[in-house]
């Protein structure tokens, strides 16, 4: 009391308090549980009801999957090894892994062939997918479905050759007619390539094939992973220019263009993928003489491709749909033509408006590849169905199998989506 | 493929080429390969093995006709069908012949417009039930929950059983064996029900297959047998025949152990008559004299191929059953050699 009369303030703070540390619920791990987990009764609910769930999920896989065997030569060896025990079975991947990734017939020596294309392919979709790398790798990616096709079909490198002279012979002639005329660039491009591969492969000796220094594989003979992989890359690249053109071709003011490609959009459309690869593996049997059909992957890569195609046709035509009237406009007003229009200011902006739904495509066709089981080729699916399954080893084993191939098409499929997640954030300079 | 591939052209040519077909017999010969249909995969029946060798009881049929025709065993082109394609490949020519275990039946045969050249194998439906059920009889099954596959002859088959003996069941309609196995093992039916070497097969694949009875009982036909397109008759010879030499073979005991002592002659005319050291047989068949000798070379005779894919020493376990010798009570009678 006394100080009070000789010191009429009563506190004076000489220096700023100390921030003490904020209450033990509100920071950290417990904050974030009680935000996110615990924030009100029903939360709270789900959430004790979640976490049962992922341990009783847990409490049946874990054990699964880490008493899980690596080493056996067949289920009942598994099963001894386990002496009842809950555990997977892995050892049908270790002991078939070669079968679930090139098929049952691929040369075994040559295993080496289309893991250099596989890792080639890396290289030549890289200037596609991230346009910061020089432009010059492009080179690499034109050149690459020539050298893939040499290392996984092996045979005389000439044929491959051939038909690059040929794409080459095209792609020069383009540019001498195309100039003045499109259609008669276009079409001298297609006379140009026809007449380079007809010669060439006249000139390619008989036999050529036989003492190849990459022994000749047959289609036949691809499977496993692998096929699914060459499917889908296959597709996808094949599909996205064809699709291009078909939108473009569905706005045409030309009426024959316009109807070819309504037609066959619709036709492809409305008819279930399944049979395509039908009609591709089989009804054209009946066409061709039994000597002289064409390869059974062509059929199928062209029935994938030209289903896939329509589907991105009507992804891309949403896409040009979307554009303002006045981009049309602009472009006409600066006195570009069709192709630069196009080039330059329509299919930028379209094309990215698609992206999302391009990817959805692809995804969908990547993982449409394993219907080709049903038509006998053995792709991941038929491989595990047919040969794995009906071995006397492992007849009896699903969850691991099946398993693995989920695992590998996730992997694949999740790394399609992430990438157009990235491509939208890079290419975002819309006006929000 | 090159050339087709990249010259769309060599097809027209092609089509004009092809309209002037020889024989299968000549085809094959020419191609220096046989195309056999095989299932894609079929446990003891047609399987390729780890080191991607097809492997099984319709895989060598396949290599005997091949050993027969060419002269090799490994000449064999084999193309794996599903239940869906295996006939349009056949009738498109794409294989020459279908080793499928496929059933033969009066539309197939007639309707279809091919030839079924034999019987490699008398299938019929058959039960599964656990032994823990102490069922011994598909009649005293009055009341029972029935795992069957929809939309196949089973399920007709085993209404008409049921109707017949006058008992009732529940059927648990399922899609595919695998996911039959899963259900009969889960308990979610007392009985499983397809053909008995599925059943077998299927069996013992199971955790304890000794905890599983196959009931006596069959309750259908279903010959399965080799097939080829109507109207090659020549061709269809020549399967036809190497299934019977195979059969004749057990009949008359020659085996691939006693092959090679038997071919330089002995006192069985018939068996001289079959491994060609007396007789034309195979001239008329228009192969040489040892047509069958090669072909039963390859896996012996329908006993050993029997044993070693599907017989009761593999994990399969069939018993011969109706596919005995008809000496030993069977149904499997080749005509003479003669």
């Amino acid at each position: 009391m006394a100080d009070q009369t000789t010191n009429p303030i009563a506190f004076v703070a000489e220096g700023t308090i100390p921030p003490s540390p904020p209450p033990a619920n509100e920071v950290g791990v417990v904050k974030w549980m009680r935000e996110n987990l615990f924030s009100g009764v029903g939360n709270t609910i789900l959430t004790v009801i979640s976490l049962i769930l992922i341990y009783l999920v847990l409490k049946n896989t874990l054990p699964w999957i880490l008493n899980g065997v690596w080493n056996a030569n067949s289920l009942a060896e598994c099963r001894e090894i386990l002496a009842g025990k809950t555990g997977a079975c892995f050892a049908v991947l270790t002991e078939r892994w070669p079968q679930l990734i090139y098929g049952f017939k691929y040369p075994t020596d040559a295993y080496w062939r289309p893991n250099l294309a596989f890792v080639l392919m890396l290289v030549a979709i890289a200037p596609v997918l991230f346009f910061d790398l020089p432009r010059k790798l492009l080179i690499i990616t034109a050149l690459y479905p020539f050298v893939a096709f040499w290392l996984i079909w092996g045979g005389t490198i000439l044929v491959p050759l051939v038909a690059l002279i040929g794409c080459v012979a095209a792609g020069f002639v383009f540019q001498k007619l195309g100039k003045n005329s499109f259609a008669a660039g276009f079409f001298g491009a297609i006379i140009a390539a026809l007449v380079v591969w007809n010669l060439g492969g006249a000139l390619i000796p008989e036999g050529a094939s036989e003492n190849a220094v990459l022994s000749p594989v047959p289609s036949r003979d691809l499977g496993g992973f692998m096929l699914n992989m060459m499917l889908g890359v296959t597709c996808v690249s094949l599909s996205v220019p064809l699709g291009i053109a078909l939108a473009l071709g569905r706005q045409s003011d030309m009426p024959l263009i316009k109807w070819v490609c309504v037609i066959f959009i619709e036709f492809i459309r409305g008819v279930p993928l399944i049979t395509l690869l039908f009609v591709a593996s089989v009804m054209l049997s009946y066409f061709f003489p039994p000597d002289s059909t064409v390869d059974l992957f062509l059929r199928v890569v062209i029935m994938i491709t030209m289903f896939s195609a329509a589907y991105i046709a009507e992804v891309i035509r949403g896409g040009l749909a979307a554009l303002p009237r006045g981009q049309y406009e602009a472009a006409d007003s600066l006195g570009l033509d069709y192709p630069q229009a196009m080039r330059l200011i329509i299919l930028p902006q379209a094309l990215k408006i698609s992206i999302p739904g391009i990817v959805n495509v692809a995804v969908g066709l990547f993982k449409d590849t394993t219907l080709v089981s049903v038509i006998s080729m053995f792709d991941l699916v038929g491989m595990i169905r047919g040969p794995i399954l009906a071995s006397t080893e492992w007849q009896g084993i699903y969850w691991e199998l099946f398993g693995f191939a989920a695992l590998l098409f996730f992997v694949v499929c999740y790394g399609i989506s992430q990438y157009s997640q990235w491509l939208e954030r890079r290419l975002a300079t819309d006006h929000r | 493929m090159k050339k087709s591939v990249i010259l769309g052209a060599a097809t027209i040519a092609g089509l004009a080429a092809g309209a002037a077909a020889a024989g299968t017999v000549d085809d094959v010969k020419a191609r220096g390969k046989l195309n056999c249909g095989v299932t894609t995969g079929l446990v003891g029946f047609a399987s390729p093995d780890a080191n991607g060798e097809w492997q099984g009881f319709d895989v060598s049929l396949c290599r005997a006709v091949a050993a027969a025709v060419l002269g090799d065993a490994s000449a064999v082109e084999f193309v794996p069908t599903t239940g869906k394609t295996r006939f349009t490949a056949l009738a498109s020519g794409e294989i020459d012949m279908l080793a499928r275990n496929t059933t033969w039946t009066f539309s197939r045969d007639v309707d279809l417009k091919f030839e079924f050249v034999g019987v490699n194998y008398y299938d019929g439906q058959g039960f599964m039930v656990p032994k823990e059920l102490g069922v011994s009889s598909a009649k005293e099954l009055d009341g029972a929950t029935v795992c069957i596959q929809t939309g196949t002859t089973t399920e007709l088959n085993l209404a008409d059983f049921f109707r017949a003996n006058n008992i009732s069941y529940e059927p648990v309609p399922i899609e595919t064996n695998a996911e039959a196995q899963q259900q009969y093992l889960a308990g979610a039916c007392d009985v499983y029900t397809t053909d008995a070497s599925g059943l077998a097969a299927t069996r013992a694949s199971f955790e304890n297959p000794g905890d599983h009875v196959l009931l006596p009982e069959i309750i259908s036909k279903e010959p399965l047998g080799p097939l080829v397109r109507h109207g090659d008759h020549e061709w269809g010879d020549v399967v036809r025949w190497t299934l019977n030499a195979l059969i004749s073979a057990e009949e008359l005991g020659v085996t691939s152990a006693n092959i090679d002592e038997m071919a330089a002659g002995t006192d069985n005319p018939e068996v001289n008559r079959l491994l060609g050291t007396e007789g034309t047989l195979g001239e008329m068949l228009g192969l040489d004299a040892d047509w069958a000798a090669r072909a039963i070379k390859v896996d012996g005779n329908y006993g050993e191929v029997f044993a070693k894919n599907i017989g009761e020493e593999t994990p399969i376990g069939l018993a011969r059953g109706l596919n005995a010798q008809w000496t030993e009570g069977g149904l499997l009678y080749s005509p003479p050699f003669r």
